[in-house]
Order: C-alpha cells, then sequence, then structure tokens
C-alpha cells in the first residue's frame, strides 16, 4: 500500500499546478482559512444553547471545544454549518458574512459522532458523492476518491458497501469524504465517540496528521478532554453556552482561568488554603497565584494531584486511605489531619509501597495555583 | 435424550402447523384451479382459461386495472414519500397527526366511503371527465394507511437526519438528498408500498362497482353470473399475478453482503448524539 504522506503530497502537489478554471479537476486541497464567530446565539424554550459565543479559528489551525452535554459545543459546530438557525450573531469564513448561506452551499467538510455513510453507495462512491454533485468528470472523482482513500489507509476497501466495514473504517471514510470535496473547513463533531478505546487512540492519531497533511482550518467537538487535549492546537472550554477559557492544551490544563476550567480538566484537589500579598499558603507551602484568583483571606484551593508531594513519615500531616495502581504511575488518595482528602499523583512503584494506613506527609510544589472564594 | 425428543416433537410441531397452514391456503386455490379447467362430461379443459383472451370487455378491464394501479402507485409515492421525509426531518411533532390522517381511511367502511365521496366525484367527472382512471384519486387515499406503515418502516430503519446532514455538507440541494440519499435506501420500504398498493387496487371492488366503473374485480362480478368458469380463472390469474409479484419484489429487495473478515463491522446502529 502506498505511504498516506507520499498519496497527500502527492495530492497536494498535483493540485498546486492545477489550473483553477479546470472544471473536470476536482477543487484543490490544502490551505486553511479563517473563521469567526461573532457573538452567537441560539435559545431552546428558555435554555441558552449558546450565550453569546464568540471564537476566532486562525487558517489550518485545530480547535476543539469541550465541555459537557449540554453546553451548546455541538450547536456552535452545527451553526458554523449551516445546519443550526441562530437567533442573533455572525459567522465570517475567509472574511465572508456565511451566516445566511444555506448549508450546502458553505463548503464545509463534515464528520458526524453518528455512522453516516449513505449505506447504498460503497467506499468510493461515498468519498466521491460531493465531487458528483459538483460535476467533477468521473475519472477524476474517483482518482481524487481513491487517492483519499489511500489517505486514510483504506485504499483496498474502496469497492465495499459501509456494512462491511468497521465503525473505525467507516469514520475514516467519513474524513475522506469530507476531505474529498476540499472544503475550506472541516467540522468534527464527536467523530470518536461511538468507537472503542483502540480504535478510537488510533484514529485520533491520524485525523490529526491527515488534518496537518490537509491543512484544512479545523473545529473538533468532542466531551473527552484527553481527545481534546491529544489533537488540538487549542482548546476552548465551553459552559451553559459560553466560552470559559481558550487555549492551547498546555496553557489550559497548568493555567486554568476559572474553577470550572480547572476541574473539567483533568484531576484537581480542592484545599483549604489562605491568600495574602499576592500568594496562597497550602499545606504549610507558599504558591504563586494565577490570574482570576482571590486576592485576601480564606480561599479553596485548586491543586492538581500531579503537584502534590508523598512522602512516609511518621510525623506527618496525612494517611494514606487507598493507593490506586494504573500501570505506569499510580493515585493515592490521603486524608488529611483536618479531615480533608487530598489526591496525589505518585510514580507507580510508590503506589505499591503506599499501602492504606500508612502515615505521609503532604507537601505541594511551588507551581502556580488557583484560588477561589471558599 | 430428553433434549433430542424435545427438538423432534417441535420439529413434527411445526411441520404439523405448516401442513394445515398449507392445506388451508391451498385447498380452495386447487379447488379454483379444479372447477375453472371442468369440461363436459367430467373431462378437463382450459376453456374457461381460454376465455379470458377473448373477452373484450374483460380485457378492457384488466389493462383499466392495471392502469389504475400504476397511477396510483405514482400518486402514492408523489405524495407520501417527500410528506413524509419532510416529516421526518423537519416537523417530527406532527409526525403523529400524520399517521392519524393516513390510517383513517382504515377505520371508514367503504360505502361510507363511496356515500361521502359520489357528490365529489360529480365534480370530478365534470372537471376531469368520467374515465374510470379517476378512480386513482380515491384509491390513493384507500391505500394510505397500507402505504404509510411500510414507508415509515423504512425511514425509521435508516438514520436519516444525520444522512440528510451530511449529503446537505456536502452540497446536496433537498431534491437530490430526496433522490440521491433518501429514495436508494428506502427502496425496500418504497416496493413493499408500492406491492401492497397494486394489490389492493386490482382487488378492489366496492368503490368501483358503486361508482359505476368497469374495473376488473367488477366485470369479474358480471362474469360469474354468465360464466362462472372465466370469472374463476381469471381470479386464479389475479392471484399468481400477485404471487410473481411478491416474487418479484423479493428478488429486488436490497440484501446485505457478507461482512469483512478483518475487522469486525459496525453493527450498533448510529449514535444519537444529544445535542450539545
Amino acid at each position: 500500500m502506498t505511504s498516506p504522506n507520499k498519496v497527500t503530497n502527492k495530492v497536494t502537489n498535483k493540485v498546486q499546478t492545477d489550473s483553477p478554471a479546470a472544471t473536470s479537476e476536482p477543487p484543490a486541497l490544502g490551505g486553511g482559512v479563517e473563521v469567526r464567530l461573532v457573538d452567537l446565539r441560539r435559545t431552546y424554550g428558555t435554555v441558552h444553547a449558546l450565550d453569546g459565543l464568540s471564537l476566532d479559528l486562525q487558517p489550518g489551525e485545530l480547535v476543539a471545544l469541550l465541555g459537557p452535554s449540554g453546553c451548546g459545543k455541538t450547536t456552535a459546530l452545527r451553526a458554523l454549518a449551516g445546519l443550526e438557525e441562530l437567533d442573533s450573531g455572525t459567522v465570517m469564513v475567509d472574511g465572508k458574512d456565511i451566516t445566511r448561506v444555506s448549508a450546502h452551499r458553505r463548503n464545509m467538510g463534515m464528520v458526524f459522532q453518528a455512522y453516516s455513510l449513505f449505506p447504498n453507495m460503497t467506499a468510493r462512491d461515498n468519498v466521491a458523492y460531493g465531487l458528483r454533485l459538483r460535476k467533477t468528470a468521473a475519472a477524476a472523482r474517483r482518482k481524487r476518491a481513491d487517492e483519499l482513500l489511500e489517505l486514510v489507509g483504506l485504499g483496498t476497501h474502496a469497492t465495499r458497501y459501509p456494512h462491511q466495514l468497521s465503525g473505525g473504517q467507516q469514520q475514516r471514510v467519513a474524513l475522506a469524504r469530507a476531505l474529498a470535496i476540499a472544503p475550506q473547513v472541516l467540522l468534527l463533531d464527536e467523530p470518536l465517540s461511538a468507537l472503542d478505546a483502540k480504535v478510537r487512540a488510533q484514529l485520533r492519531d491520524e485525523i490529526r496528521r491527515v488534518q496537518r497533511e490537509v491543512g484544512t482550518t479545523t473545529l473538533f467537538v468532542t466531551h473527552d478532554q484527553e481527545e481534546a487535549l491529544a489533537m488540538a492546537d487549542r482548546v476552548g472550554v465551553m459552559s451553559a453556552g459560553q466560552l470559559q477559557q481558550i487555549a492551547p492544551p498546555a496553557e489550559l490544563y497548568e493555567r486554568p482561568r476559572t474553577a470550572f476550567v480547572a476541574e473539567f480538566v483533568g484531576l484537581t484537589n480542592r484545599v483549604p488554603g489562605t491568600v495574602d500579598d499576592g500568594r496562597v499558603r497550602v499545606l504549610g507551602t507558599d504558591l504563586p497565584l494565577l490570574e482570576g484568583s482571590v486576592t485576601t483571606g480564606a480561599a479553596t484551593v485548586l491543586v492538581r494531584p500531579e503537584a502534590v508531594e508523598v512522602a512516609p513519615d511518621d510525623d506527618g500531616n496525612g494517611r494514606v486511605v487507598a493507593p490506586t495502581y494504573l500501570g505506569s504511575l499510580g493515585r493515592v488518595e490521603i486524608r488529611m489531619h483536618d479531615d480533608s482528602v487530598v489526591l496525589a499523583q505518585v510514580t507507580s512503584h510508590q503506589a505499591t509501597e503506599l499501602t492504606p494506613g500508612t502515615p505521609v506527609r503532604v507537601t505541594v510544589r511551588p507551581t502556580p495555583v488557583l484560588a477561589i472564594a471558599p | 435424550m430428553a433434549a433430542v425428543t424435545g427438538r423432534r416433537s417441535r420439529s413434527i410441531l411445526r411441520w404439523l402447523v405448516l401442513v394445515v397452514v398449507g392445506i388451508y391456503l391451498l385447498l380452495p386455490l386447487l379447488a379454483m384451479v379444479e372447477f375453472s379447467t371442468r369440461g363436459a362430461g367430467g373431462t378437463r379443459s382450459l376453456e374457461a382459461w381460454r376465455g379470458i383472451g377473448e373477452d373484450d370487455d374483460l380485457l378492457d378491464s384488466i389493462l383499466t386495472s392495471v392502469e389504475l394501479a400504476a397511477l396510483t402507485v405514482v400518486g402514492m409515492l408523489v405524495l407520501l414519500v417527500p410528506t413524509m421525509t419532510w416529516v421526518h426531518l423537519r416537523v417530527p411533532a406532527v409526525r403523529r397527526i400524520v399517521e392519524f390522517i393516513c390510517l383513517l381511511p382504515l377505520t371508514i367502511p367503504a360505502i361510507v366511503l363511496v356515500v361521502g365521496i359520489a357528490p365529489i366525484y360529480a365534480w370530478v367527472t365534470y372537471l376531469v371527465g368520467d374515465s374510470p382512471l379517476t378512480l386513482t384519486f380515491v384509491y390513493v387515499v384507500l391505500v394510505l394507511p397500507y402505504a404509510y406503515r411500510a414507508i415509515d418502516g423504512g425511514l425509521g430503519a435508516i438514520d436519516i437526519v444525520t444522512l440528510s446532514e451530511a449529503a446537505r455538507s456536502l452540497g446536496a440541494s433537498w431534491p437530490q438528498v430526496l433522490v440521491r440519499v433518501i429514495i436508494p435506501n428506502i427502496r425496500g420500504a418504497l416496493i413493499s408500498a408500492s406491492v401492497v398498493s397494486i394489490a389492493l387496487v386490482l382487488g378492489e371492488f366496492t368503490i368501483a362497482s358503486l361508482l359505476n366503473f368497469d374495473t376488473v374485480q367488477v366485470v369479474i362480478n358480471l362474469l360469474g353470473k354468465r360464466n362462472a368458469g372465466i370469472a374463476v380463472a381469471v381470479s386464479v390469474a389475479a392471484l399468481l399475478f400477485a404471487f410473481v409479484l411478491l416474487v418479484v419484489v423479493a428478488y429486488l429487495e436490497p440484501r446485505r453482503r457478507s461482512a469483512p473478515d478483518d475487522e469486525t463491522p459496525a453493527t450498533a446502529p448510529a449514535v444519537q448524539e444529544a445535542r450539545a
């Protein structure tokens, strides 16, 4: 089988030399455009699915929208696709206002959460369908479809029908189909959520690879934080129709601006502390504060388990309640002397040594933390 | 040992049921064939069967009924497919109302339907003419309950919302979504709806008779009064036609191809997203 990288290069190089006026050729792949969502609002009865959402995507960027069910992330994606009507707001793509443009004229490729291949068509016909609608010549659309099937590693499955493909294969064909029309924007609506964990991890890497190679601006909606952090250039966390924070994965994880973001992305301990003079004292350690923290007095401090250090100590400040062995690492639940419970991330070796009841001393590494009102 | 005996008893019971049902269904048919092939003096004759081709009124009525069946199928499909697709996609809240309206003809006896529809047919005759093909209007109403059920089952078997949204995002207009995505994927349901409609139209007697149109059933009834042999032969022929139609339908039904051997195919229906 041809390597996917070679296929992409072949596709993009070929496209760049094509005349844009050649109607028998499929449109050129690659190249991203800027996307702007401005103050989007959508209400269902009394529920504000979108409550003034604004979001910019840079050309070629992959942005993930992350949030719990009902936070409005899918509504935002569907509004961009033209599948959801807005009460107000503006959708701009490549500098053009497309708010009132019908879904079928937006030139956006979409991969759905549900299996969405047309059951009556083979994988090749599914991929070529968008080009057929664009009246691309039969030979050209077949060539493009085969190239894209190669790109997603299904070159030998072109003549198979959807029910002859596994869930992961179907989603890969759906990705090829979405890319075949050389969309201005690629929209991924939880495309991995119906798949099992192993296929999910494989396909996650594959989608990212393909997106990087083709360079299409992509909006990816998921409720899986690991997926979002692993795939996206930037991750936006949504709650109640609003964007809480959007930042690169590391920044979002290490410097959350709100308690919701800190607690939704990753694990977080709520530990009592005292804020004074721009720092907070937690478990006997002074820590720098993140932007958005309370400025003085008693506070609840949000501390990541990996910032918590644990060492066996007969005169310590807590006792191990439950160690958990997770293979490459471990977690230990510790009951402090003030009866609060702290979760610490430890090495897997430590997790086996710290048996329940072991007296320990818990300290916190001096990393910036968010302190909120208790 | 006990398990083997149990399996054997169940097998015998199955065959017994099959034989009883077979006799119940086939015996009247065999009797009809026997009756229609009776000749003079206890001999066998195909005279009644040959008579079908020699009776001009009968041939005309057969042609009329076939035309009516075709027009009814077209009318039913044109009316129901876009309507039901639209209801499934855009206004699912009115689905129950549409279902209720479509099922109404089931609850109305044919005679009541005729009494109600006769004055309307006076206008139909005045505006369109007195061709028996005008029966298409009332027959489309008559087949609605059966056709609705078949098409509703077909639409329910596919994820119509996701498929149409996928097609829309790829650039398909609504007519293209209907013709290239929805219809090919409910082909089986459409064929079933069409066959039920054809069978219903070919077998309908009451309305055609009371509105004074000569369809095949009306002519068979008249024919039965002067030549019972031909009437029974036509009835057997009609049943055979329906049987052939069902075989053809079974052949046209979309078949599933074998699953791949390298990976387990996705068997779970698409997970409907909870719209965030």
